[in-house]
């Protein structure tokens, strides 16, 4: 009994440490984007004088805004087309046996590892001489490709874990190939697909390498591009303030996304398929 | 409705291994068929290339005279019975049974009709809105039959549909299956190991080892006339006694006596070809109490110590150890013999009023005319050619 009230007792101590060590940053951060400017560097944790010029002042900034569409955008198609292909791609992978097979699954992961950095220059060069610098394409293109690997290891480990049988099953039920897929398969892999789509949607969401590289003005330019060009009201000035503030705005949709998916993560959605 | 013949049908591998070879047997309307054997036989192969889910490397399936071999399993109009049952887990047992229905693009009042009627048959009516999950073994297992059964089909095959039973569930459905398929008379293909729903299911069993067939034939064919040692040993539980034989003038030496050549063992060592040891097998219930025994039948009798006795209630097994080597062969351990291990093991079925006690000594009768010679090398049954 009081072993296991120390050892409770430990463990809350290791979770409220390890809380503490990933919320106090994003805390401060919070913190910093509601302080008043004059009161930036007063070190006060909590904000001796509250404002939310802050954010008014970003969301004036008709760059961040079209930052913000920008982002939404490029990041929701290019989910939405890493996800459509991946489902295939993932699905065969764990199915089927086709010549290359391997080498499909190498390609893949030797892209998912590739250095993004060195891709940069050639990526520049190829998107100027094909006009797609500086537009959503541009940045669609390489987040899909760096997506797709993503999607099809993750998805393809779920489509392994449904029983092959209810294919054969529903084959022998009358279904097409594709109606098996689509009527038995991707019913059962849609909590995987969601889990994949928000990996998906959070590495375009968050890649600043590629967005600030392939664009040169709002017109493709994504909201954490956008923020490293704030500039202060005067010369003299830190824009730490609009930076705080846009920074908290753009963990937002992040956040609400994984608490509103989580919910569709059902695990245990194939049990009762078989014997069990 | 449906006959459904499989032609000289093959099935090789690209790596040359040859599952199912030669396989050749025409089932008839309303036929109810087994393929029994142990695993890896290769009758798990053969079901899946009738149902289309395997191709067929060599020979051709017709049903009603139609070949079948490009056709996909949608155009067969088969159903099957998974030994996972296979269910759709995201569905309701009512969507489940509906599945092929739905496919079939029929309409939504003769569904519902049609899934009613069947779920009535399987005494599925109150769980129709719960999923898979939710239910027992043997409700699923009576989901994956009822989504079988709602569409009328051509012919059902089963692929060990009662393997994931314990073993009371399985004897109750033993019985309903049998009981559906008379009634609905719908041909029936049948894949399992067991050699006890085997007998008591088919009106036909197709034995296979090894991707060939050993014997076809009604179950009690298979038991009194195996063709060979490997039928021998797989059909009957106990499984039939097999002891080292020596054929000598008029006589055939064995461990539990002599028995001299007439009748049909006569006619059996005088074939040609015929070693002078051979194998002979004896069936338990072949035995009985000598002390039972009301007149002196024909029949040998033999006096050995009970090791161990099994009260079955109808009947009681006692075993015995002969001071003989086991009949080891490669026909036996297929078949799911045990390994005997030291010494020949004996089991004799005995009327329940039998005095037999463990560690006392008995005097048995056996009947000479049921014993069965079999060639030590190719397992071929000698008084049955």
């Amino acid at each position: 009994m009081e072993a296991g009230r120390r050892s409770v007792s430990g463990w809350t101590v290791a979770n409220v440490v390890v809380v503490l060590y990933a919320m106090v940053p994003v805390l401060w951060i919070a913190s910093l984007s509601f302080k008043d400017p004059s009161t930036f560097s007063d070190g006060s944790f909590i904000p001796r004088k509250w404002t939310l010029g802050n954010y008014a002042g970003i969301f004036t900034n008709a760059d961040f805004v079209r930052g913000l569409v920008n982002s939404i955008g490029i990041g929701l198609i290019s989910t939405f087309v890493a996800i459509v292909f991946g489902t295939m791609a993932a699905y065969a992978v764990a199915r089927l046996a086709f010549p290359g097979k391997r080498l499909l699954i190498g390609v893949s992961l030797l892209i998912a590892m590739f250095p993004q950095i060195s891709l940069v220059s050639p990526l520049f060069q190829i998107e100027r001489a094909l006009g797609l610098f500086n537009t959503w394409a541009g940045l669609i293109l390489p987040y899909i490709t760096f997506a797709l690997p993503l999607t099809i290891y993750t998805l393809s480990a779920f489509f392994r874990e449904i029983p092959w049988e209810l294919e054969k099953a529903a084959k022998m039920d009358g279904a097409t190939p594709f109606q098996a897929f689509w009527q038995v398969i991707v019913p059962l892999a849609a909590p995987g697909m969601v889990t994949t789509a928000i990996l998906a949607f959070i590495f375009c969401w968050n890649d600043f390498l590629f967005a600030i590289s392939l664009t040169s003005s709002d017109a493709a330019r994504t909201a954490p591009a956008t923020i490293s060009f704030f500039t202060g009201s005067t010369q003299f000035e830190d824009p730490t303030g609009s930076i705080s503030a846009a920074a908290v705005v753009i963990t937002i949709p992040i956040v609400i996304f994984v608490l509103f998916f989580q919910r569709r993560i059902v695990a245990g959605l194939t049990s009762g398929a078989v014997k069990g | 409705m449906a006959e459904i013949v499989l032609d000289h049908v093959t099935k090789r591998y690209a790596d040359g291994t040859v599952a199912v070879d030669d396989f050749d047997v025409r089932i008839a309307d309303q036929e109810f068929v087994i393929l029994v054997g142990p695993s890896g036989c290769g009758k798990s192969t053969t079901l899946n290339m009738i149902a289309g889910l395997e191709d067929i490397t060599e020979g051709e399936l017709r049903v009603d005279g139609r070949r079948m071999n490009e056709r996909a399993p949608r155009d067969r109009d088969m159903a099957m019975v998974f030994q996972s049952y296979a269910l759709y887990p995201h569905m309701t047992v009512r969507e489940n049974i509906a599945f092929p229905l739905k496919l079939a693009k029929m309409g939504k009042a003769e569904i519902g009709e049609r899934v009613e009627r069947a779920a009535g048959l399987l005494d599925l009516a109150p769980y129709l809105d719960r999923k898979p999950a939710a239910l027992s073994g043997g409700q699923r297992q009576r989901v994956a039959m009822g989504r079988a059964i709602v569409r009328d089909p051509k012919a059902f095959l089963m692929d060990e549909p009662l393997s994931n039973l314990d073993a009371k569930l399985r004897v109750q459905m033993r019985t309903s299956i049998s009981r559906l398929q008379k009634s609905l008379g719908t041909t029936t293909v049948y894949v399992t190991h067991d050699q006890t729903e085997a007998m008591t299911l088919g009106d036909r069993i197709v034995i296979m080892r090894a991707g060939l067939i050993q014997q076809i034939g009604p179950p009690q064919e298979l038991y009194d006339h195996p063709r060979n040692l490997f039928v021998a040993g797989f059909i009957g539980s106990p499984s039939m006694n097999v002891l080292p034989a020596r054929l000598e003038e008029g006589l055939l030496r064995t461990p539990i006596g002599d028995i001299p050549l007439r009748g049909r063992l006569r006619r059996a060592a005088d074939g040609p070809d015929v070693p002078r040891d051979v194998i002979a097998g004896i069936r338990p219930e072949s035995f009985e109490d000598a002390s039972l025994m009301h007149d002196a039948e024909e029949g040998g009798t033999f006096t050995g110590t009970v090791d161990l006795l099994e009260s079955m209630g109808p009947e009681k097994l006692a075993y015995f150890t002969l001071d003989t080597g086991a009949v080891r062969s490669e026909h036996l351990a297929e078949a799911g013999g045990e390994e005997a291990g030291e010494g020949c093991q004996l089991v004799a079925q005995l009327d329940p009023k039998s005095g037999a006690r463990r560690g006392e000594a008995v005097r048995l009768w056996y009947d000479t005319q049921a014993v069965h010679l079999f060639h030590p090398e190719t397992g071929e049954n000698l008084t049955e050619r």
